[in-house]
């Protein structure tokens, strides 16, 4: 892999983090905790709807946060071809030398 | 059977498994000993990170405090979940291309610094071993409730056993009786709570259960809108409402969420399955199975709640359920009769109020209280105990990492042989045990305190040190190292001034911007950033070869960089 191209990877990477750190945060802190009264306003079934997205919601969006980014890398690996993290395993050295090259 | 006949038989068969686990997978070299050898599959990873993980706190005391707290119980759900976003996005995948064993070994590599490793130790030794000291006292507990022993006996049956499975199998025995220990727990914690779900409101689900109406027998009308009810009916505060002010819930959660990606029992985890896409795939999985329980822990904390107030207030204080007085025995249930009507008045007002009722007894208590038959009240106890081993076990290997590992092998005595330092892994763990135990008999007060506060230090120490390792490669050691001591001793000196130097300011006007120490770690964790950024701007830049790390960790595969 050139050295432009291990540029771009980084590039798609970081973009996919900070879209998904955005939805973690707007959720989280957010609809779980900044706006949770106004959110309360609403109700489905037995539940005001902050407080359900506080204690419930925000937990199962965590989990589905996780997949999408696991799909979206993996995407991207193939993109870039680096087929190779499937299987390639890192060393485990004692050393101290000869470090991750 | 009797409760204590029942618990016998529980804990005796999930010991043994747990013991036969970790003869049979016994460890023979250091890889093995400390991360596996890296042969883990991610869906084994993820169970053994989500027991790792769930401790004697999340299953015994967690739906506990948020049955009393109502919502602002929510930073503890959402902290304590919303971290492996944090792990999984920002550090797993790249701790694990990095390839080693331990959080100090990268820190130190990272900013190629004998003083930055030595640091890390410290910390990773201090926050890990007040997590244990904790385990061991909730193992007691469990142990002197239902085997009717007393708490010295209690302690020292759990030192024993979990020093005979870290010793023997290191990692690769504690990652596959952790798998054992999550079936174990999550089987408990959710077997009560269908039962319980199905008794109340007719629905097998109890994440369904919390939002759903009451059967006839429980009076109807919804769940939540009938605890509002009888909370305010009793002068308790609104279920479903919050207390404490918006900027302290935001902190503390950010607090809890920040220390959970920078615990290293946790991160360790990630350096034991074979690929970087299987990193990410465990930390999925382990999110998946924490979430099984995290989500059923509200409704848990509502259903206990209801009962609670329902079973208890003012019925004849001598028609009082055996639960009730078995617990009095333990001195976590105590009425006191004010006035002296021979009813327990169970309401808000402290000064009316009869009724003391410890946060930490309502899951064990939980199925007592819905008149669940003995073998659920049982089972409940073998999974507590798994929940407090399987945490005490991963702690203590951290600290036998950090020790032989970090603080011999690559520091002091760096030619040892494989041999010796898998016996000093061992005499630490040994010497862990012992301390832990001893703490665990003669509990300070503020162990529970503490235990939550190491979740800040983690917050303001390891979380911004590994981040920006990975995602700015100007950081320098001379940045590490000050915003690492900078974030620590802010955190640190905030928690001490307010719980024992000056604990007659310790509310909210006292605080600082009204953040309480419980939150205090996530102001740590700015300050590390500020200062880490601050100075390595005035410093000179890492060295080519460390920059050429950072580059070779962002990408998954083995590339060679022209």
């Amino acid at each position: 892999m050139s050295n432009s191209s291990a540029q771009s990877y980084w590039k798609s990477n970081i973009r996919i983090v900070l879209s998904l750190l955005a939805v973690w945060f707007f959720i989280s802190f957010g609809c779980g905790i900044l706006f949770v009264d106004l959110l309360d306003n609403f109700r489905i079934g037995g539940f005001k709807l902050g407080f359900w997205i506080a204690q419930q919601g925000a937990i199962l969006v965590f989990v589905a946060l996780i997949y999408v980014y696991i799909h979206l890398m993996d995407k991207l690996d193939d993109k870039y071809n680096l087929e190779s993290s499937k299987d390639y395993q890192p060393n485990l050295q004692t050393s101290t030398d000869g470090d991750t090259e | 059977m009797s409760v204590q006949i029942w618990t016998f038989i529980f804990v005796f068969l999930t010991f043994g498994l747990y013991i036969g686990i970790a003869i049979k997978s016994r460890a023979g070299s250091t890889s093995e000993f400390y991360v596996a050898g890296s042969g883990v599959p991610p869906l084994a990873n993820g169970m053994a990170t989500a027991a790792d993980w769930m401790s004697a706190a999340s299953f015994i005391s967690m739906a506990g405090l948020i049955s009393f707290l109502g919502r602002d119980g929510t930073f503890y759900l959402m902290g304590w979940t919303g971290g492996y976003v944090l792990l999984a996005l920002l550090l797993a995948p790249y701790l694990r291309k990095f390839g080693k064993f331990t959080v100090p070994d990268f820190i130190g590599d990272r900013y190629y610094s004998q003083s930055a490793r030595l640091i890390a130790v410290f910390c990773a030794i201090t926050i890990s071993f007040v997590y244990v000291c904790g385990q061991m006292q909730g193992a007691g507990i469990v142990f002197s409730r239902f085997l009717e022993v007393d708490i010295t006996t209690g302690v020292i049956i759990g030192m024993a056993i979990v020093f005979f499975y870290a010793v023997m199998g290191g990692m690769k025995g504690i990652t596959y009786t952790q798998v054992a220990q999550y079936c174990v727990l999550i089987f408990a914690f959710m077997v009560p709570a269908i039962f319980i779900s199905i008794l109340m409101t007719g629905i097998p689900v109890p994440q369904l259960g919390f939002g759903a109406e009451l059967t006839e027998s429980f009076g109807g009308g919804y769940l939540l809108d009938r605890l509002d009810g009888m909370s305010e009916q009793l002068g308790f505060a609104t279920y479903t409402e919050g207390q404490r002010s918006t900027q302290d819930v935001f902190f503390i959660t950010a607090a809890l969420m920040f220390g959970t990606a920078g615990l290293p029992h946790v991160i360790i985890r990630f350096f034991t399955v074979p690929n970087v896409r299987d990193a990410r795939r465990s930390a999925g999985y382990a999110l998946i199975f924490i979430a099984i329980l995290y989500t059923t822990a509200p409704a848990v904390a509502a259903f206990a709640r209801t009962n609670l107030i329902n079973t208890v207030d003012n019925i004849e204080y001598s028609a009082v359920p055996e639960w009730f007085t078995k617990w009095e025995a333990t001195n976590l249930i105590v009425f006191t009769d004010k006035n002296e009507d021979g009813r327990i008045q169970y309401v808000g007002d402290p000064e009316i109020n009869e009724l003391e009722v410890n946060r930490d007894i309502m899951v064990l208590a939980n199925p007592e209280i819905a008149g669940l038959p003995n073998w659920v009240v049982a089972l409940v106890a073998a999974g507590a105990l798994a929940a407090a081993l399987s945490t005490a076990a991963g702690l203590l290997l951290v600290i036998s990492t950090a020790v032989a590992h970090d603080l011999m092998k690559r520091s002091f005595m760096p030619n040892i042989s494989e041999k010796q330092e898998l016996r000093y892994a061992r005499i630490a763990i040994f010497v862990a045990v012992i301390i832990a135990g001893y703490v665990g008999i003669n509990p300070p007060a503020y162990v529970a305190q503490v235990v939550a506060y190491a979740f800040g230090l983690a917050a303001a120490s390891f979380f911004p040190a590994i981040v920006l390792g990975i995602f700015h490669k100007r950081m320098n050691k001379q940045g590490a190292i000050a915003g690492m001591v900078a974030g620590f001793l802010f955190t640190a000196l905030y928690i001490v001034y307010f719980k024992t130097i000056n604990p007659a300011m310790d509310n909210a006007k006292g605080w600082l911007f009204g953040i309480s120490p419980e939150g205090i770690g996530t102001l740590g964790t700015i300050v590390n950033m500020a200062v880490a950024y601050g100075i390595s701007k005035i410093t000179p830049e890492p060295p080519k070869d460390v920059q050429a790390i950072v580059e070779n960790i962002r990408l998954p595969g083995e590339v060679v960089l022209r």
